[in-house]
């Protein structure tokens, strides 16, 4: 069977590059290959060609191409990829020459749809997957690698299994009757049991999201007009140690800016100046700051310490310290945008706060669909019933939370639920 | 001509024979012997948990187990009364020789002629059933035909070592038809079942024994009332000792279990004495009910010591238990290999997929237990029926019937072991209770046109009964009227039963009545049963996704050998089925999922 028709895209950032990669995916991707290059190289062999248009004979490119044999390929296809020059013409002319002989533009996420499809991957790998393409720092490429694994499957069998064994101990009280010697129950070991399965549940959702490591920890620096709030922004964003990445941020009124730090990912956001004002659409901002600040995961305070708001994750914060403006309250870090003194102490305070909003290395973070799949497992089994038979029932609803999260039952939803964010054209 | 032949008069075959009548249809049924039919063949006793829930369920269909049970009654118990209401089971023991003539007057009762005979052939024509040759030579023609051979297919007896054909002691095994069946490749391999020792209950010591009584007659199986009811009388427990034991394990290569003589494989949840002594050796003794077979005989059926050892093993053994101390057996207990078709190859109207017209039903499905037996005979009676006279198909589904369950389960996942009901089967069990079948199923039987109009006005008046009922939860009570220092908080009675706390209060205020019962506990499971009807519509769009019949799963790209294998075997009509397959992975899902989209496409 199959998907039919053979796609072609390019899998590598936007040119002009040193290189660029085109990847080919279906039934026509070898022959296509063959009409541009000649003989292909063996499988998964490197082999230098020359590229010709077959409608004109005329040499597009020399490029490196490299071939993987159905099924054993990412697509569980026949791939054959080119990694060609890097520049705008090279590439069009080459993806002009494929889809010449009606190879199709990949929709986004289409390898990945078909590598799901041919039973590569599974759901949560698929997921794991989404979110290695997007990984922009080393925490999310760790978190999303595990996924990609397999990781959290292997981990909700576990739960299915013990849930099993939980399920097996109320049934046989049920449905085995003049037995009773054998099959005996004690409902409240049961419950206990249950209980502390919720407890490792709850663990598992009382870590970071996988969407805190996809966008970011959100830093917001907020505090009265003109303390310094956008040059602090400015200062931190330029700093050596920060990385200013390349997801672009939603600019509104609220200046957003991707960071990482050592790897971490941040989001840092500049927000108009606290005050009261007449001005009704400075008063629209400062709504919106106050807003900000709630959502807040890190807060950077510049005013004074007394009207800080109040936040978990707080940092005073004592701006321009080069204009000799004595330290703002006690506790409170002196730095200066124009001298840079200050930031280095500045970047470490939040980097400290942002690893303890991050899974711990090693750890699996689950992402918000997965979550709630986990919630709703950990809902049923935290607050057991007394009654045997609604227990039993609480323990079947929980393998079928699980048998959802894995896409084992309920797969439309499922599919539907990862391909809402699948937007990528690799 | 027939329309419709069933081949066996077991509890399978009467009930098919009888359901494809009622709706119309000209029926034969065919049994080695007319004074067999409805033949307890095992235990003396019908229903239980599960089981008892399809018996109510059948008895909607005007099914004949619950009304020839309930006149045959002579000792009943609700199982599990202090359990939640859902997996109640009502059970009875019945009077063989009472219940056998039940039956068989139901059975003409339908206007089933009944031929004494053997089928040594099925009449293909084509790819249809056209009718059967018997042993005699005599051709009979029908346009379907119901297999419900129960156990005699290719059946072999064991007693200690030796060895016979036979289905049942002193009968005979069906072994021309179970070459045929072989020839066309139905056959799916072997299964083994027993039976315990009978006891002359003259020569058992009653007064050393706990007595069990019967419970009063407030609950029947049938909705219908019958004419006549016999006196109850008890049973009594007993226990096997060490010594019992140590009898049975000296004697284990003696049984042809261990001796490697049967290769069928036996019901875990219903094993064999020597099967328990074996694998729970730490025990001190298994629990025997012995039940007494009827009013007007002295054999007793000792329950929970099923056996085929020898003779002389069992007296030996049965001696060794208290009050059976100068026991004497009246016929020696047995062990039973037959035959089983795969129903995988069956829809779900138990159907064969490639022999149009042939219907399967019973114990020959992989299943054991008359009452899932009884209740396969309706569903391929009925359908039989509507093959031979162009009907409406009458099929269940697992969210309204433990029958849908049954059929859905068989015909998905087939069997490794005697497949019996269990309450643990059904994932809406809170809602498929054994007081509310009327309730489920009531409008299905009226539109299959297979009842009595005595029938449908018992369910019609059952419905209304209901919605009264129903209306008094609606009333409101304040919490100081069901709790010593309850505040003044207000709400409706309904919504009270869900706190357990105040449940039991809340039912004092209530009137008694079986209508009532059923609201109740509607009420009390309300927050359980939404639960589920979410579950329910989460694999809606699943349920959506049909997979067409004879779908090429080994043509889907990444399923492995095994997951195509299972697939084949299992054939899901849908998406949400095939993710019930055992050991479908979620990989093999969305696999499946992608190609089904593409073929749609």
């Amino acid at each position: 069977m199959g998907f039919g028709d053979t796609i072609a895209a390019l899998s590598s950032g936007r040119p002009p590059a040193a290189i660029a990669v085109i990847r080919t995916s279906g039934p026509q991707a070898k022959a296509t290959a063959e009409a541009l290059a000649g003989q292909l190289p063996a499988q998964r062999q490197a082999t230098l060609r020359t590229l010709r248009d077959p409608r004109t004979g005329a040499d597009l490119d020399s490029a490196l191409l490299l071939r993987f044999d159905a099924p054993d390929s990412a697509t569980g296809e026949d791939i054959v990829e080119y990694q060609c020059h890097g520049g705008r013409a090279v590439v069009a002319a080459i993806l002009d020459a494929l889809t010449s002989f009606g190879l199709r533009q990949a929709e986004p996420g289409e390898f990945t749809r078909r590598a799901l499809g041919n039973g590569r991957i599974d759901l949560t790998e698929a997921e794991g997957l989404a979110d290695l393409l997007e990984a922009e720092t080393e925490s999310q490429r760790r978190a999303a690698l595990a996924l990609a694994g397999g990781a959290l499957s292997r981990q909700v069998n576990v739960w299915q299994s013990s849930i099993l064994a939980l399920s097996a101990r109320a049934e046989a009280a049920i449905d085995y009757v003049g037995d009773e010697d054998e099959t005996a129950t004690d409902t409240g070991a049961l419950r206990a049991d249950a209980m502390a399965l919720a407890t490792e549940l709850d663990e598992w959702l009382a870590r970071p999201r996988a969407e805190r490591l996809r966008d970011g920890i959100r830093v917001v620096v907020a505090g009265p007009p003109n303390a310094g709030k956008s040059s602090l922004v400015n200062a931190l964003a330029g700093s050596d140690r920060a990385i200013v990445t390349a997801v672009p941020g939603t600019t509104r009124d609220a200046i957003e800016v991707p960071l990482a730090i050592d790897g971490i990912p941040l989001l840092l956001v500049d927000t108009a100046g606290l005050r009261e004002s007449a001005d009704p659409i400075e008063t629209i901002g400062i709504v919106r700051a106050r807003a900000e600040a709630e959502r807040a995961e890190i807060l950077l305070w510049l005013g004074e310490t007394a009207e800080a708001p109040n936040h978990p994750h707080l940092l005073l914060i004592a701006s321009k310290s080069d204009l000799g403006v004595p330290s703002a309250a006690h506790g409170a870090l002196s730095v200066s945008a124009v001298t840079g003194a200050g930031i280095a102490q500045l970047l470490g305070r939040i980097k400290e706060a942002a690893i303890s909003l991050l899974p711990a290395d090693g750890e699996i973070a689950i992402n918000q669909r997965q979550a709630a799949g986990v919630a709703e497992a950990a809902q049923l089994l935290r607050t057991p019933p007394d009654d045997l038979l609604l227990l039993a029932d609480s323990l079947r609803s929980t393998r079928v939370a699980f048998d959802r999260l894995t896409g084992c039952a309920g797969v439309e939803d499922a599919i539907d639920a990862l391909f809402s964010r699948f937007c990528l054209g690799k | 001509m027939y329309d419709v032949l069933i081949l066996g008069g077991g509890h399978a075959g009467c009930e098919a024979a009888a359901a494809a009548a009622r709706r119309g249809a000209r029926v034969g049924l065919i049994s080695y012997a007319g004074s067999n039919l409805g033949q307890l063949s095992c235990n003396p006793s019908i229903g239980g948990v599960g089981k008892g829930h399809l018996v109510r369920e059948l008895d909607i269909f005007d099914g004949l187990m619950a009304r020839a049970a309930d006149g045959a009654t002579i000792h009943r118990r609700m199982l599990n009364r202090s359990k939640g209401s859902a997996v109640h089971g009502p059970r009875i023991q019945a009077d063989r020789t009472t219940y056998r003539e039940a039956i068989a007057a139901l059975v003409a009762d339908a206007g089933v002629v009944v031929i004494e005979g053997e089928v040594a052939r099925l009449r293909l024509d084509g790819g249809a059933l056209a009718g059967v040759r018997l042993a005699s030579g005599q051709l009979l023609d029908c346009r379907a035909l119901v297999i419900a051979s129960g156990t005699f297919l290719g059946a072999k007896l064991f007693c200690g070592l030796d060895e016979r054909p036979g289905g049942r002691l002193g009968e005979r095994s069906s072994l021309g038809l179970a070459d045929q069946i072989e020839e066309l490749g139905l056959a799916e391999g072997r299964l083994k079942t027993g039976t315990p020792p009978r006891l002359d209950g003259r020569t058992i010591d009653w007064a050393r024994l706990e007595r069990q009584p019967s419970e009063p007659p407030t609950w029947s199986m049938s909705a219908l009332q019958q004419s006549t009811y016999l006196s109850q009388i008890d049973c009594a427990i007993t226990r096997t000792t060490a010594r019992t034991h140590e009898v049975i394990a000296s004697n284990l290569e003696r049984s042809p279990l261990f001796a490697g003589a049967i290769e069928g494989r036996g019901p875990r949840y219903c094993p064999s004495i020597e099967d328990k002594v074996k694998r729970f050796a730490e025990r001190d003794g298994h629990q025997i009910f012995l039940e007494p077979e009827g009013l007007g005989t002295y054999l007793v059926y000792p329950n929970g010591i099923s056996t085929s050892l020898p003779v002389d093993v069992q007296e030996q053994f049965v001696r060794t238990i208290p009050g059976l101390e100068r026991a004497v057996i009246a016929q020696p207990g047995y062990a039973v290999e037959y035959a089983f078709l795969d129903p995988r190859r069956l829809d779900s109207r138990l159907s064969h997929g490639e022999i149009s017209g042939l219907f399967l039903a019973g114990q020959i499905n992989g299943t054991t237990g008359y009452e899932e037996a009884a209740a396969q005979g309706l569903v391929a009676g009925l359908n039989a029926a509507a093959h031979a006279l162009a009907l409406t198909l009458v099929t269940f589904d697992r969210a309204s019937s433990y029958i849908g369950v049954m059929i859905d389960d068989l015909t998905l996942h087939g069997v490794t072991e005697p497949y019996r009901m269990m309450t643990a089967r059904a994932e809406f069990r809170l809602h498929l209770r054994a007081d509310n079948a009327s309730t489920r199923l009531g409008q299905q039987a009226i539109d299959a046109n297979c009842i009595s109009a005595e029938r449908r006005g018992v369910i019609e008046h059952r419905r209304t009964a209901l919605r009264d009922a129903s209306l008094q939860l609606d009333q409101c009570l304040r919490e100081s009227d069901l709790v010593v220092g309850g505040g003044v908080t207000t709400r409706p009675l309904r919504e009270w039963l869900v706190r357990p706390e105040v449940r039991e209060a809340t039912i004092a205020h209530l009137p008694s009545g079986s209508e009532m019962d059923e609201v109740v506990a509607d009420a009390e499971y309300a927050p359980y049963l939404q639960r589920q009807r979410r579950e329910w519509a989460a694999l809606c769009d699943d349920r959506n996704v049909n997979i067409r019949p004879h779908f090429t799963y080994s043509a889907v790209p990444g399923l492995s050998t095994e997951m195509v294998e299972r697939l084949t075997s299992a054939r899901p009509e849908t998406l949400a089925q095939a993710g019930r397959v055992r050991g479908i992975t979620p990989a093999a899902m969305s696999a499946l999922h992608f190609a089904l989209v593409r073929a749609a496409a």
